[in-house]
């Protein structure tokens, strides 16, 4: 079948049923007897000291059950920096430690935990809390501070070739680009529900991408083995990076639970979103490219600074993509974190990549123009066939494949070469394209499979799915494995006590998971031959490795002469059930001997109002090398969403402060502004949909990043291909394009 | 052909919809407010109140604060309905009362007594889907499913308000509900089909 995309009659998302009928049950929704509910009350300065905390009100309030802070925190053994001994603690919480000490870190730190009967309560007792502080001075400005090179950490640093290559490039272009705070912003709030069923054991429903990891964290926090905290995380209402650690939420029911004996929930409200669960840094790069007269790149020089908070350094890949996304001699990266009194950031879908990314192809955009190439041309020019940092070749890269799908489906051939000339009933039209990549990793995995009586299949891990359809890729697996109708298939996932599974994170799911459930079905296949030679007297004298496994069954050919079904089987073996637990080991780059990358190329129509400025994207075409596709109804998904993402990166979002205060001043949906239906433009789906050689044995890469990566600067260059105005300052609104110079 | 356009009014939805947010002052919006000695912590009031959901008569005695959004979730457990700010700012939440779609955010449940609500979980007739829930899943118009029970029930709405004639229009009867995760393209995808198909909704 060609591969330019229509629904494919693939069957359904697996959870879709659950979802469209309002059964899927999201971590704030499980129904715990006994429950007491907990709204934090945060702080109304940036940075000092709590002087008092006035309970008294409160206390007296209706249904108030107990308020919870420094003052009256239990000894929490994960909060403790130092051992009996003097020695420091290894098992400490990772990140601020809500309700613990007097100290204000950032505007909007939860400082008590009110809880109460219900939630009304709470919250209205919540506001009586008196407080008073010792206020210091503080920096949120990061435009501001990122002037004084004195504030920002040490950089960390990379060098390859000759500076000299740069200096005498025949072409050069330098631009600065700033991209401001984003918010994650998942429909689902932040929750957590914790029971403690005994002194040292408890259950915790909680929205979080990994299971395993939560239960680890909440079981140091403790001091309790692993087996005595049982995380539940069934359905995750998107998440997008913001539930790869263990936010205030947790640690604080947690806590609240064993201090008054019952279950507690902690729900964050929209505002407290914008502030407690972590967000894409804001940053500053700058980026230099240099190329020889025919466009061969010949220096990349590109230097990066993001902030962190002041009690925790988060760094990412930001400067990475251009250390290998094309072939270049010489390439120099600088990048350092600038610690502000804010919360800390963390990875937003396509992490640091796709901050880099913006400045690194839109530059690459820019130099197009100087050269007067075609920008595709200039890529393909600059096609890495290695990687140039690792020098290892790629598992594999059809990035050239995308830009020729893209350029076809996008008609490319209608972009004007000279920006701003190209108009449509009044509009000016542009046509712009940019790169995305990020490392495609396989870790660590454990899947449990087990053949019940009836034939049906139940595969089992404990990871979480966020949204991208875990479910429905891990049973397509092994439906194509074992030849087994998808309808006799299910994925059992969000349950700590199911064998370990990874953090869904860093577009590495379905390679880790996939691969271990390929295994799982491997050996599932070995025992089923292998009882099949011994139970069945038509099988007796076979070689058992020339069964064949497929439909349900076991035949000695393919053509089925002789069959018996998998549940006839066991009845014949004597086994209720076959049980198979999988071991699947990660692996790198360094062991595979290539470079493992993921690739896309993204291309958009705009529509810019020569009066008002207003931009419209009119279409979008997305395409991708992600290796073979698992599920194409839920990759295409996944792409779709990363073209609103990008959107939303490119024109709307950006979260404000007001740097008197240090607070937020657009912490909800009507001030932070994310894409909305009419925002959409139409959008097609095109996947290279070739197997990767190395990387696993199913032969897929990552997606989730990807398909976010890299489209605001293909905004950004449709932009100026409409306009001649280059805005390097995200989002790109009217007001900064009337300014924006050439 | 269809026109996907970019309107002025993406944003007074979400204006307006705050604007009645902050008449119900819903406590959430106030966490942050630093001084407020005025509220005195006299007992809230309670009332009894007789609605039926999804069919079914309900008596319940509620708090006079509590939102129709929460009293659904956190007293009756019908958690199909969904809760993604309570400001009314990004639609998780929409049902249908007396057959208007509504964000359950919006009004306190005191103010639906007698009402008929109809919530996603009322959708399906035993294990008949209703036709809006099967182009979901056909046209895969999710993918976390959180905004989803919001999408369906205001995408009814859409076609039973006569505006679902064209892509646009039904982009912009839909822009209060956000999906993040961004299955906009498939939802609206799944709303066109069900008009063209005429079927009862
Ligand atoms: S929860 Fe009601 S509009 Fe968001
Ligand atoms: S499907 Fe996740 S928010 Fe819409």
């Amino acid at each position: 079948m060609e591969n330019n995309w229509l629904p494919v009659n693939e069957g359904p998302r697996a959870d879709a049923l659950d979802k469209v009928t309002g059964k899927a049950t999201y971590a704030a929704e499980h129904r715990v007897s006994n429950l007491a509910h907990g709204v934090f009350v945060c702080s109304t300065i940036a940075k000092g000291i709590i002087q008092s905390i006035d309970e008294a009100a409160a206390l007296k309030a209706e249904g108030v059950i107990d308020i919870i802070s420094y003052k009256n925190c239990p000894a929490i053994p994960g909060y403790a920096p130092q051992l009996a001994d003097g020695t420091r603690n290894p098992k400490q919480w990772w990140g601020m430690k809500v309700l613990y000490d007097n100290q204000v870190r950032f505007y909007g730190q939860p400082i008590a935990l009110v809880v109460a009967e219900t939630l009304e309560q709470a919250n209205a007792a919540s506001l009586l809390l008196k407080i008073t502080y010792q206020k210091e001075s503080f920096e949120t400005d990061f435009n501001l501070a990122r002037k004084d090179p004195s504030k920002a950490k040490p950089p960390s640093t990379y060098s390859r070739g000759n500076a000299s290559n740069y200096e005498q490039a025949a072409v050069k272009v330098d631009g600065e680009f700033t991209i401001p705070i984003e918010v994650h912003s998942p429909m689902e709030l932040q929750a957590t529900i914790a029971v403690w069923e005994a002194e040292d054991k408890l259950t915790v429903y909680d929205k979080t991408q990994g299971p395993k990891a939560t239960q680890g964290a909440i079981a140091r926090l403790f001091n309790i083995p692993d087996k005595n905290v049982r995380v539940i995380a069934d359905y995750v209402g998107g998440a997008f990076g913001n539930a790869l650690r263990n936010w205030h939420n947790v640690p604080a029911a947690c806590i609240a639970a064993k201090k008054i004996n019952r279950p507690v929930k902690v729900i964050l409200t929209r505002p407290q979103m914008f502030n407690l669960t972590g967000y894409r840094p804001q940053s500053w790069q700058q980026l230099k490219i240099g190329a020889d007269a025919t466009g061969k790149f010949v220096g990349i020089i590109h230097t990066a600074i993001s902030n962190t908070s002041r009690y925790e350094e988060f760094r990412e890949g930001i400067v990475n993509a251009s250390r290998f996304l094309y072939a270049c001699d010489y390439v120099d990266t600088n990048y350092r974190i600038l610690p502000l009194d804010v919360s800390t950031p963390t990875w937003m879908r396509g992490p640091g990549e796709a901050s880099g990314c913006f400045a690194l192809e839109s530059s690459i955009d820019q130099l197009s123009y100087v050269l007067n190439m075609d920008p595709v041309e200039l890529r393909i020019k600059n096609f890495a066939e290695k990687n140039p940092e690792s020098k290892l070749p790629w598992s594999s890269n059809y990035l050239k494949e995308c830009y020729d799908k893209g350029r076809t489906l996008i008609n490319w051939a209608n972009r004007p070469q000279k920006p701003g000339s190209l108009q449509e009933n009044g509009w000016l039209v542009g046509y712009g394209m940019a790169n995305g990549v990020f490392g495609a990793g396989r870790s660590q995995a454990s899947v449990r499979a087990i053949l019940q009586a009836n034939g049906n299949l139940v595969l089992q891990s404990a990871v979480s799915d966020m949204g991208p359809g875990t479910t429905t890729a891990m049973t397509k697996i092994a439906s194509e494995n074992l030849l087994l109708p998808l309808d006799k298939i299910s994925f059992k996932l969000g349950d700590s006590e199911l064998p370990p599974g990874p953090t869904q994170g860093g577009s590495t799911t379905t390679s880790t998971l996939g691969t271990a459930v390929y295994l799982a079905c491997e050996a599932l296949k070995k025992s089923l031959r292998t009882l099949a030679v011994e139970n069945v007297p038509a099988f007796k004298n076979l070689d058992a490795s020339t069964l064949v496994i497929k439909e349900g069954g076991v035949s000695a050919s393919i053509d089925k002469e002789v069959f018996i079904s998998n549940a006839d089987l066991l009845k014949l073996g004597n086994k209720p059930f076959l049980e198979i637990t999988q071991d699947s080991q990660g692996t790198s780059a360094m062991e595979l001997k290539h470079a493992t990358n993921s690739f896309s190329s993204h291309f958009v129509k705009v529509l810019v109002n020569p009066k008002t400025l207003k931009i419209k994207i009119t279409e979008v075409v997305t395409t991708a090398d992600a290796g073979k596709i698992i599920s194409e109804n839920t990759a295409r998904s996944q792409m779709l969403g990363g073209v609103v993402g990008g959107i939303g990166m490119a024109l709307f979002e950006e979260l404000k402060f007001d740097h008197y205060t240090g607070a937020i001043t657009n912490a909800s949906f009507a001030g932070y502004q994310v894409p909305l239906h009419p925002d959409i433009p139409k959008t097609t789906v095109w996947f290279v949909n070739k197997p990767d050689p190395i990387i696993n044995p199913i032969g897929a890469k990552g997606l989730g990043e990807i398909a976010f990566i890299g489209l605001a600067a293909a905004i950004a260059n449709a932009v100026y291909n409409a306009t001649g105005k280059r805005v390097r300052n995200l989002p790109i609104t009217p007001e900064k394009l009337k300014e924006a110079k050439i | 052909m269809q026109k996907y356009c970019y309107n002025n009014g993406r944003r007074d939805f979400i204006r307006k919809a705050s604007f009645s947010a902050a008449l119900y002052a819903i406590p959430s919006l106030l966490v942050h407010a630093e001084s407020v000695s005025l509220i005195a912590p006299t007992p809230a009031p309670k009332e009894k109140i007789k609605l039926s959901i999804n069919g079914k008569e309900i008596s319940a005695e509620v708090d006079t604060r509590i939102t129709l959004l929460d009293f659904l979730r956190e007293q009756l457990g019908y958690t199909g309905t969904k809760k993604g700010c309570g400001m009314g700012q990004c639609g998780a939440c929409i049902l249908h009362i007396n057959g208007k779609r509504m964000n359950s955010c919006q009004t306190l449940a005191i103010h639906n007594n007698g009402k008929t609500i109809e919530t996603v979980e009322g959708l399906a007739n035993g294990d008949t889907l209703h036709p809006m829930q099967e182009a979901f899943i056909k046209c895969d118009a999710m993918q976390c499913g959180y905004c989803t029970p919001g999408q369906i029930m205001s995408g009814i709405a859409c076609i039973r308000d006569g505006r679902a004639n064209n892509r646009d229009e039904i982009q912009r009867y839909m822009a209060g509900n956000i999906c993040r995760c961004g299955a906009y393209q498939n939802i609206v995808d799944a709303i066109a089909q069900v008009k063209e198909s005429g079927k009862t909704v």
